[in-house]
């Protein structure tokens, strides 16, 4: 067993190595392409953009149910975990409220790009119309950032005293930050019970949020008479697609992490097992939906939806359907299902194919539906047939993504990734006896 | 401890109720005696003064009771942007039989609505139900719909329907996030993706029968177009406030466009005045997507016994194009 100084030793944070300093450059220099990508865009209009009046949404909105849909690990996930008890979470939890945070705050951000009139945002509170879905989006998103963060800040409170003892020779302005955010914290009886209390309040009201979220997300696209939109199906198939995306961004930065803080002992293959588990039940729902979603419609689908399914299918489309299907759902489902499968090296593949999958599975959920209109596409340019995001697009899309990246690097920089006190404590348990609370 | 509590609350809810009971009569009586007050005299003089009323009877009244007061101001009779013009119901019959893809309303209403997209407001589909039945040409303006699945979905109230069917714009106020473009069903809606370089065209032929052609207002569809905003088909209110019928109504030489007001039961082409629930039932009106329920103001009449054979429209027909630019004539 090892004792609480080499626990310190391997969950303090670490100053960035050479790789982790190339990162986060490389992080920063695709932000910057970003930013440069959207003052363009401000200037000149969205007409840098490759959006026009038929595909009038692309990537920006796609990206952004992305990030929605990536939210829901540390939301709904983790905190049936933690009101379930299950102990298994502990090395996890944190991550998964990182990536939360991280996902839910570069949504409210991506939801802005796609606005034609960036400087009316104020609108959306003066002239707000209740009966909107974007003003529910606008109130949702913001209560969600809150819950999210603080459902990452109680439970590091002990974490940040114990940084402020740590750090206090080697670094005292560090160790004074750390003071300052750990708000007093010095573990007593008291304390203890209001953390606790608080934490499990916040657990509880996090899940009817996380669920809202997803599916207001959701009727942002069914309260619309669009084939392929149009659906009562959307918002549970919203909230099982969210439940597969942040389980398989969780296993993905999991091992990252893992991986480059050495914490082998700490992120076991059991935990691998159980997160591989997990995941094969997000994707057998997630399943479940999209066989109702396009395969039930076979049967009924009127003309115009099944010129839709059909370029899903088997026409325009159906490289990338094909890909979301097999490569973000089937194949990672079928890795998972074997014992080997859940060994941490295949379950990393997995969740970079559900990640992937993801993103472009929102994407074919969003740009060929808005192709498909009831009236034919006619007097406008040829190309305004089709969509494909335009340079700007990507820089602006590949920004908002290493920008989450940035978040979580920065998060993984300076607060311990697996929370110290906690498995300092449950290891004591383990040795002694299970009197002490936990 | 805890009845004792519920006991003061009980009281101080019991008070504050009684306090603004109080002050609610005295607020009551205060404005009585104000208005008593205004009145140039209590007392009856027993002078008499003859006036009419508004329907034209002519009544004595004390002229005590007489005082000046402002002038009502009439909301009924005024005019009001997001109101619209009271006691209309403007409705449009477009009758397909007459069409022959001639593209005047398309061209006119470019010109005097200043676009200068590529997306024009008015479009003519060529429509063909299936393989096996006869191709027509479908005129689609804004269908001004009752229940406009657009208005229900803006964030910000910029897309409005007034009381007399119409559904207009305020392009000072959108955020141009563009649901009501995926909301309509018709996709009749255009958004500005750049600049929209009005001031050519404006410069170019510069219309003089509308006025004020730079009222930023959504009377004149929010003329001018604004950058990151939407457009569309506007029925041209500037046009009805002058009794001018809405320009591809007069446009159209085959006559296909019928404008008019559901409550007079009539609608015309500029040559013949008919009524709308007759033509609507003679010649069996429809209305586009009816089974959505959006319950739109623009009728179909179908395309029976055309005037012309169908591939004499063709030679206007240009699939990927409908707003000219300036510079290039192609007529």
């Amino acid at each position: 067993m090892k004792n609480y100084d080499t626990l310190l030793k391997d969950l303090t944070p670490r100053k960035f190595g050479k790789r982790g300093t190339i990162w986060t450059v490389f992080l920063l220099l695709i932000i910057i392409a970003g930013l440069i990508a959207y003052i363009d865009q401000v200037i000149k209009g969205q007409v840098v953009t490759n959006m026009r009046d038929y595909a009038l949404w692309g990537i920006y909105i796609s990206n952004f149910v992305f990030f929605v849909a990536t939210s829901f690990v540390g939301s709904v996930t983790v905190a049936i975990l933690r009101l379930t008890n299950n102990s298994w979470r502990t090395p996890l939890v944190r991550i998964a409220e990182i990536i939360t945070l991280a996902a839910i705050v570069m949504a409210g951000v991506t939801i802005m790009i796609d606005m034609g009139r960036p400087d009316r945002l104020l609108n959306l509170f003066i002239h707000a119309r209740l009966q909107s879905p974007i003003t529910w989006d606008v109130i949702i998103v913001p209560t969600s950032i809150a819950l999210s963060f603080l459902l990452l800040y109680f439970p590091l409170l002990p974490d940040l005293a114990i940084l402020k003892k740590h750090f206090k020779k080697t670094k005292p302005t560090l160790s004074k930050w750390y003071g300052k955010l750990a708000l007093n914290w010095e573990g007593s009886k008291a304390q203890k019970a209001i953390q606790e209390k608080s934490i499990k309040i916040i657990a509880i009201m996090i899940i009817p949020v996380g669920i809202m979220l997803q599916t207001i997300d959701a009727w942002l696209f069914s309260t619309t008479y669009r084939i392929g939109w149009d659906s009562t199906n959307m918002g549970a198939y919203f909230i099982s697609g969210a439940f597969l995306a942040g389980v398989g961004a969780l296993i993905t930065v999991v091992y990252i992490i893992r991986k480059v803080r050495r914490l082998e002992n700490y992120i076991t293959d059991y935990h691998f097992d159980k997160m591989g588990k997990f995941l094969g039940l997000a994707a057998l729902t997630y399943l479940y939906f999209n066989i109702n979603e396009y395969l039930l419609p076979i049967f009924t689908a009127p003309v115009e939806e099944d010129i839709h399914l059909n370029a899903l299918v088997s026409g325009e489309y159906a490289g990338l359907f094909w890909f979301s299907q097999i490569v973000g759902l089937l194949l990672p489902l079928l890795i998972v299902l074997f014992n080997k499968g859940r060994k941490p090296g295949p379950m990393f593949i997995a969740g970079i194919m559900v990640v992937i999958g993801s993103w472009w599975k929102r994407y074919i959920i969003v740009t060929p539906t808005l192709l498909h209109p009831f009236l034919p596409i006619e007097g406008v340019p040829e190309s305004w047939h089709h969509y494909f995001p335009s340079l700007h697009e990507w820089l602006i899309t590949a920004a908002t993504l290493a920008m989450a990246l940035l978040m979580i690097t920065l998060f993984v920089r300076y607060l311990p990734v697996i929370p110290i006190q906690r498995t300092a404590d449950e290891r004591a348990l383990l040795k002694t006896d299970k009197n002490s609370e936990s | 401890m805890e009845d004792n509590n519920k006991n003061s609350r009980r009281k101080f809810l019991d008070k504050g109720l009684k306090l603004g009971l109080v002050t609610a009569i005295g607020g009551l009586g205060l404005s009585k005696i104000a208005t008593k007050l205004n009145a140039k005299n209590d007392e009856h003089s027993g002078e008499k003064m003859e006036l009419m009323t508004t329907d034209g009877k002519i009544v004595q009244v004390d002229s005590s009771e007489v005082m000046e007061v402002t002038h009502s101001e009439d909301y009924d009779t005024k005019y009001n942007v997001r109101e619209g013009f009271p006691n209309r119901k403007f409705v449009m019959v477009i009758d397909l039989a007459k069409c022959k893809n001639a593209l005047k309303c398309v061209s006119v209403c470019n010109k005097h609505h200043y676009v200068t997209g590529e997306n024009a407001w008015i479009k003519v589909h060529k429509m063909q139900e299936s393989k096996d039945t006869a191709p027509y040409w479908m005129p689609r303006t804004c269908m001004h719909c009752d229940k406009p699945a657009c208005v229900t979905v803006c964030p910000v109230d910029a897309t409005f329907k007034r009381r007399d069917g119409l559904v207009l714009i305020d392009n000072e106020r959108c955020i141009g996030c563009r649901f009501c473009m995926a909301a309509c069903p018709y996709s009749i809606r255009v958004f500005n993706w750049s600049e929209p370089g009005q001031e050519i065209t404006l410069n170019m032929d510069h219309d003089t029968s509308m006025e004020k052609p730079m009222h930023a207002s959504p009377d004149y569809a929010g003329l001018p177009s604004v950058k990151g905003t939407v457009d569309k088909c506007d029925f041209c209110p500037h046009a009805i406030k002058d009794n001018i019928l809405p320009h591809c109504v007069t446009a159209c030489p085959n006559g296909v466009f019928y404008f008019g007001d559901k409550y007079e039961d009539t609608v015309t082409n500029g040559e013949e005045t008919l009524r709308l629930k007759k033509l609507l039932k003679d010649k069996a009106g429809y209305r586009l997507l009816e089974e959505l329920g959006t319950a739109p103001s623009v009728y179909y009449l179908p395309p029976v016994d055309r005037l012309v054979d169908f591939e004499d429209g063709m030679e206007n027909y240009t699939e990927f194009q409908s707003v000219e630019k300036p510079g290039e004539k192609t007529e």
